[in-house]
C-alpha cells in the first residue's frame, strides 16, 4: 500500500483512495462539496484543492490518487487561500437566508463558513443573482436554485444510481441553474436521496421543510422496516416523534441510499391508532385494564385450556416485522410455558405498493421474514385455521400479526372464527384488536432494542429511540410477563439477554451477540 | 516568403480536388501510407519542432506519441476547428480555401496514430465553412482519399464534420470531447488526458486545424526544412490576425519570430488615422495586454512572448490607439468571459461575473480605488485553482490591465466617468 504524508502525519492507504478519503484515515478533513463517496468525481467545486509538493498548481484532493511518497499540506498558506476564496466565490451570490432554510445547521456552507472562511462579505448584497425559489420539481423534493451551489450531486445521482436522469444543469455560468426539463417533474422512488446529498438547502424534503430545527434532532441508528432489505437508517427523532429517517452507508445493504418509501414509512409508526394501555373484552367492547390483571387473566385462561386440551390447543402467530429477539421469545414461551408446538408465521406485504427493482425495494414489506425463517419458524397459518376447525384449537396468541387486515374479515371470520379466545399483542388498534378477548399495547420497532435480519442474512441493530406511548411495553417484556405468570420463571426481559440465549440455542445465530453487530451488522452464520 | 499555409493566395480554386492534385495535393499522404513507418512519421514530426497553433504550442510529435501502441480500443482523431477566441479569423480560411489541405493532414495523422476515425469539430457559426469542408471530403471521399481503402492502402479513415452550438469553451480540447459526444461542454479533469481517455472513452489526439495543415509540407519537405524558417524551437510560418487600430487589418502568414512592430507598422500599415499606438492584445483576448513599449520590443514566436510575460496564444495581434479606453475594453473583455465561463467551477462562475460587476462600475466612473486591489485579489484566487484555463484567461488580462493603465482606472474613479467618453456619449451609453 502506498505510504504518504499528510499535513506531516503518515498515511498508509489504498492505492485506489483519493486524498480526501486517505486523510479522513488520520482524522484530517479536507473540505468538498461535490466529492461524494457513491458516485463520479466531477471535481467542480474546487473546495479541496490541496498543495501537493512537486505539482506546480494547487491539487483537488478529490481527484488525486494516493501516490507513495506524496508529500500533501492542507493547511500551508496557499491551501488555506484556495480554501477561503472558494468560499467567498460560493457566497458572493448565495441569498444567506439560513434563518429560514431548512438546512441550516446541517450545512456545509455554514460548516465551512465557521471552519475555514469567517472574513465579511465584499460583495455588495443588492447586486446578487436571481433565481427561482420553492419549486416544486415533484417526488415531494423542493428546490431553491438561489441557494444551490452547482455541485451536480443531485443530476449525478439521477444519472449513474437511478438512471433517469431527471435533473440537469441548465443555462451558462453563474446563470447556471439546476432544472427539471420542461413539463417533465420528478418521479422518482429513489427522490429523497438527492434532498440528503445536497450539501446546502438548494433541494429540501417537502414534508420536513418548516418542520423542525435540525439541531433538535437525536439520531438514533436504527433499521428501516418498509420492506425485506432492511437499509440501515438514523432515526431523527425530538420528544417522541420521529421527523425523519435517513439512510446510513452500509455497503452491503443500501450504500449510501434508502427508498422513499421507505424514507416515508415512519408516519404510520406514530398515528392516532397507537395502543396506550392493555384492553379486555366486557360486553362487546374493549375496555381498558391495568396489565397486572391482564397478565393474570391471560395467564390463568391458558393455564385452563392448556389443563382441559393440553398445551396444543393454544398456538401463537408471530408476524414478520417482529424482531428477531420477540419470534425467539415467543417460540421459547410457547414451548416451555405454554407446551405447545404451534407457532406460525404471517410475512404479507400490502397491495399496491412497489414490487422488486435492482437498487434497494423488495416486494416483501416485512423486515424480518428472513430472521422467523432463520429460527425456524415458518408460514404455518393452514395449518393452524385447519386445526380451528377440527376443535383441537382453541386459543390464539397474535403477536404484531394483524390477520384481519391479511385475510379480509370474510375469511379470517371463516379461518379463526370459531377460536373460543384471543390475546392479541399489537402496537395498533387494528382489525385484529376489534376480534379480540384481549389485547395487549406493545413498542412499535423505533422503540425498542434489538435485531432485524434481512433477505440477504445481515443480522442488523436496532435501537431505541424513545420510550413506547402510553402503557405500551416491548413486546419482549411482555412476553417475559406472560411467562412469569404462567410458571413463575424469570424470563430475560433486555435485548441483549434474549439475543444471548438466541445465539446459543439457535444455530443460525451462532457466534452473534447484539453488541459486536455494529454499525453495519453481521452475517447469519452459515447453515 | 513563399506562402505555405495559405498558397490558395497563389493557387486559384485550390479547394478543387483536382487543382490540389496539381499542386503536390495528397503527395504527402502517400508518402506517410506507403514510403513510412508511423514511428517514421512521428519522428518526422518531433524533428520539425512542430508546436500545436491552438495556443498552448505544445510539440505535436510528443502528443502523437502518447497515443498508446496497440490500443485495444479505437483511437481518435479529433481537430479542433472551434476558432472561437476573440481576435481569431485564420481557421474560417482554410476551412474556405484549403480543405484538401486539412484533410490529408488528417490523413497522416491517423495513420501516425493508427486512428481510423477522425471528426472535425466546427464552431457552431461556420455554416459555409461546414459546407466547403464538406464538398471537399465527398471529393477526397469519391476519388478514394478518404473511406474504407484510403488510395489502396488497405488502411481505413472515415472524417466527419460536426459542428458545435456556439460555446466558446467548447474550443477547449476536452469540452470539445464531451460536445462532441452529445453532452455540456463542460471541461474534464485531467488525468486522464485525452490520449488515454479521449472521445467516447478511447484513446484521442486532439489537434488544432492550423497545426494539422502544416503536417502535408513538413512530410513533404522534411524536418531540417521546416526548422529552418523561423526560431529552432518554435519553427515555421503562424497564421496572424492582425486586428483593431491599424491600416491593413487581415489575416497575414508570417514566419515565426517576426518583431511586433514590424508586424503593426509595416505589415499592418500603422496606427489607423494617424495615432499612436497605446497597447496591443497579443495570443487572443485571454492573454495579459501589452503597453506601448512591450509591444514594440515583442518577438511575435511562442518562446519569446512568454519572456515578456505574455504568450503567443493562437496568434492574434489586437492593436488599440492612444483613443482606446482601456477600461472599456476590459470591460468588454469581462463581460466576454462571464458570458462564456461554463459555469462548472465555483471560481470561474462567480468570479467572472464579480469582475464584470466592478468593471460595469469603473467604466461608469462609480469604482472605488479599493476595488483595484479587489480586482487583483479575485483574479489571484481564479488563476490555476479551476478544471481548465478559462479563468485564468480573464484573471491574467485583468491583472495586466490593472497593472499597466492603472492611471486610467485611476482617471475613471476622480472623474466620476469615462474620460475618453464625452457626457452626453456616457449618458446614452
Amino acid at each position: 500500500m502506498p505510504k504518504l504524508t499528510i499535513d506531516g502525519k503518515e498515511v498508509e492507504a489504498g492505492a485506489n483512495l483519493n486524498l480526501i478519503d486517505a486523510a479522513e484515515l488520520v482524522g484530517i478533513e479536507i473540505p468538498h462539496y461535490c466529492y461524494h463517496p457513491g458516485l463520479s468525481v466531477p471535481g467542480n467545486c474546487r473546495m479541496c484543492l490541496v498543495e501537493v509538493e512537486k505539482a506546480p498548481k494547487l491539487q483537488i484532493a478529490c481527484n488525486t490518487r494516493v501516490a507513495d511518497g506524496m508529500v500533501v499540506h492542507t493547511e500551508s498558506a496557499k491551501a488555506k487561500t484556495a480554501q477561503k476564496a472558494v468560499l467567498e466565490f460560493l457566497l458572493i451570490n448565495h441569498p444567506i437566508d439560513c434563518p429560514v432554510c431548512d438546512q441550516a445547521g446541517e450545512c456545509k456552507l455554514q460548516d465551512y463558513y465557521m471552519d475555514y472562511d469567517q472574513q465579511p462579505s465584499r460583495f455588495p448584497l443588492p447586486e446578487k443573482n436571481r433565481k427561482g425559489k420553492a419549486i416544486d420539481i415533484g417526488s415531494g423534493v423542493m428546490l431553491d436554485q438561489e441557494r444551490c451551489i452547482l455541485c451536480a450531486r443531485c443530476t449525478r445521482f439521477f444519472d449513474e444510481i437511478t438512471h433517469t436522469s431527471e435533473l440537469a444543469i441548465f443555462g451558462r455560468g453563474d446563470h447556471n441553474v439546476i432544472d427539471i426539463n420542461p413539463g417533465q417533474p420528478v418521479n422518482n422512488k429513489y427522490a429523497g436521496n438527492v434532498v440528503d446529498i445536497c450539501p446546502v438547502g438548494a433541494l429540501t424534503e417537502k414534508e420536513f421543510r418548516f418542520r423542525m430545527r435540525v439541531w433538535y434532532l437525536h439520531r438514533t441508528a436504527s433499521v428501516c422496516g418498509g420492506c425485506e432489505r432492511g437499509c440501515t437508517i438514523d432515526i431523527h427523532h425530538h420528544r417522541g416523534r420521529i421527523y425523519r429517517f435517513k439512510p446510513r452507508y452500509n455497503s452491503g445493504v443500501n450504500s449510501y441510499w434508502m427508498c422513499d418509501e421507505g424514507r416515508h414509512s415512519f408516519p404510520a409508526l406514530q398515528t392516532e391508532t397507537r395502543l396506550t394501555s392493555p384492553l379486555v373484552q366486557a360486553k362487546d367492547q374493549l375496555v381498558v385494564e391495568p396489565w397486572g390483571e391482564g397478565v393474570r387473566r391471560a395467564a390463568s385462561i391458558i393455564a385452563d385450556y392448556k389443563r382441559t386440551y393440553g398445551g396444543n390447543s393454544i398456538a401463537a402467530v408471530v408476524d414478520a416485522t417482529s424482531t428477531n429477539e420477540e419470534a425467539f421469545a415467543l417460540k421459547q414461551l410457547m414451548k416451555t410455558a405454554i407446551g405447545s408446538d404451534r407457532i406460525a408465521t404471517l410475512s404479507w406485504s400490502p397491495p399496491g405498493l412497489s414490487g422488486d427493482d435492482e437498487l434497494l425495494i423488495r416486494a416483501n414489506k416485512n423486515p424480518n421474514t428472513r430472521g422467523l425463517a432463520a429460527l425456524a419458524l415458518t408460514d404455518g397459518l393452514d395449518g393452524l385455521a385447519a386445526a380451528v376447525a377440527s376443535g383441537e384449537l382453541k386459543m390464539l396468541i397474535t403477536f404484531r400479526a394483524d390477520l384481519v387486515r391479511a385475510f379480509g374479515e370474510e375469511e379470517f371470520v371463516r379461518r379463526f372464527g370459531a377460536l373460543d379466545y384471543m390475546l392479541v399483542l399489537s402496537t395498533d388498534a387494528n382489525e385484529t384488536c376489534q376480534m379480540a378477548n384481549q389485547v395487549w399495547p406493545i413498542a412499535a420497532y423505533p422503540e425498542i432494542d434489538g435485531s432485524l435480519t434481512n433477505f440477504q442474512g445481515r443480522v442488523q441493530r436496532i435501537h431505541a429511540a424513545f420510550p413506547p406511548p402510553g402503557n405500551a411495553i416491548a413486546g419482549v417484556e411482555a412476553i417475559a410477563r406472560l411467562g412469569q405468570a404462567l410458571d413463575g420463571v424469570d424470563r430475560p426481559k433486555s435485548a441483549n439477554a434474549v439475543f444471548a440465549a438466541m445465539a446459543s440455542s439457535e444455530p443460525a445465530f451462532k457466534g452473534l451477540s447484539l453488541a459486536t453487530l455494529g454499525e453495519t451488522g453481521a452475517d447469519l452464520a452459515s447453515t | 516568403m513563399e506562402r505555405i499555409l495559405t498558397r490558395w493566395l497563389d493557387i486559384p480554386d485550390l479547394r478543387k480536388l483536382d487543382v490540389y492534385l496539381a499542386n503536390n495535393g495528397y503527395k504527402a499522404a502517400r508518402k506517410a501510407y506507403f514510403e513510412m513507418s508511423t514511428d517514421d512519421i512521428i519522428n518526422e514530426i518531433k524533428n520539425s519542432n512542430l508546436r500545436g497553433r491552438g495556443g498552448a504550442a505544445f510539440p505535436t510529435g510528443v502528443k502523437w506519441s502518447f497515443i498508446p501502441k496497440e490500443s485495444k480500443k479505437p483511437v481518435y482523431v479529433c481537430v479542433n476547428g472551434d476558432e472561437s477566441e476573440p481576435g481569431t479569423f485564420a481557421n474560417r480560411y482554410q476551412f474556405e480555401n484549403d480543405p484538401h489541405g486539412i484533410i490529408e493532414g488528417i490523413l497522416i495523422a491517423c495513420r501516425a496514430v493508427g486512428s481510423h476515425n477522425a471528426y472535425i469539430y466546427m464552431r457552431g457559426e461556420f455554416t459555409v465553412q461546414q459546407r466547403s469542408m464538406d464538398a471537399a471530403l465527398a471529393e477526397a471521399r469519391a476519388a478514394g482519399y478518404v473511406g474504407k481503402d484510403v488510395m489502396g492502402s488497405g488502411y481505413a479513415v472515415d472524417i466527419w464534420t460536426h459542428k458545435g452550438a456556439g460555446a466558446y469553451i467548447c474550443g477547449e480540447e476536452s469540452a470539445l470531447l464531451e460536445s462532441l459526444e452529445g453532452k455540456r461542454g463542460y471541461p474534464r479533469n485531467r488525468p486522464p488526458f485525452p490520449a488515454i481517455v479521449g472521445a467516447f472513452g478511447c484513446p484521442t489526439v486532439v489537434n488544432n486545424i492550423e497545426t494539422l495543415s502544416n503536417v502535408p509540407h513538413i512530410i513533404n519537405r522534411g524536418a531540417a526544412w521546416y526548422k529552418a524558417i523561423g526560431p529552432e524551437k518554435s519553427p515555421g510560418t503562424k497564421l496572424v490576425c492582425v486586428s483593431g487600430h491599424v491600416n491593413k487589418p487581415g489575416l497575414y502568414e508570417l514566419p515565426m519570430g517576426m518583431p511586433m512592430k514590424e508586424i503593426i507598422y509595416d505589415i499592418g500599415g500603422g496606427i489607423l488615422g494617424g495615432k499612436t499606438l497605446k497597447g496591443v492584445i497579443p495570443g487572443g483576448s485571454s492573454f495579459p495586454v501589452l503597453n506601448k513599449e512591450e509591444a514594440e520590443r515583442a518577438i511575435f514566436d511562442f518562446d519569446s512572448m512568454r519572456t515578456i510575460g505574455s504568450a503567443m496564444g493562437s496568434g492574434v495581434i489586437i492593436v488599440m490607439d492612444n483613443d482606446t479606453c482601456m477600461i472599456d475594453m476590459l470591460l468588454s473583455t469581462a463581460h466576454f468571459y462571464h458570458h462564456e465561463s461554463c459555469g462548472q467551477c465555483t471560481p470561474c462562475r462567480e468570479g467572472c461575473g464579480w469582475i464584470e460587476k466592478i468593471m460595469t462600475e469603473m467604466e461608469a466612473g462609480q469604482g472605488k480605488i479599493e476595488q483595484l486591489e479587489l480586482l487583483n485579489n479575485i483574479s489571484d484566487n481564479m488563476v490555476g485553482n479551476t478544471i481548465c484555463v478559462l479563468a485564468d484567461s480573464i484573471a491574467m488580462p485583468v491583472k495586466s490591465y490593472v497593472t499597466k493603465f492603472r492611471d486610467e482606472f485611476e482617471a475613471h474613479i476622480s472623474l466620476g466617468r469615462c474620460p475618453f467618453k464625452t457626457a452626453s456619449a456616457q449618458q446614452a451609453a
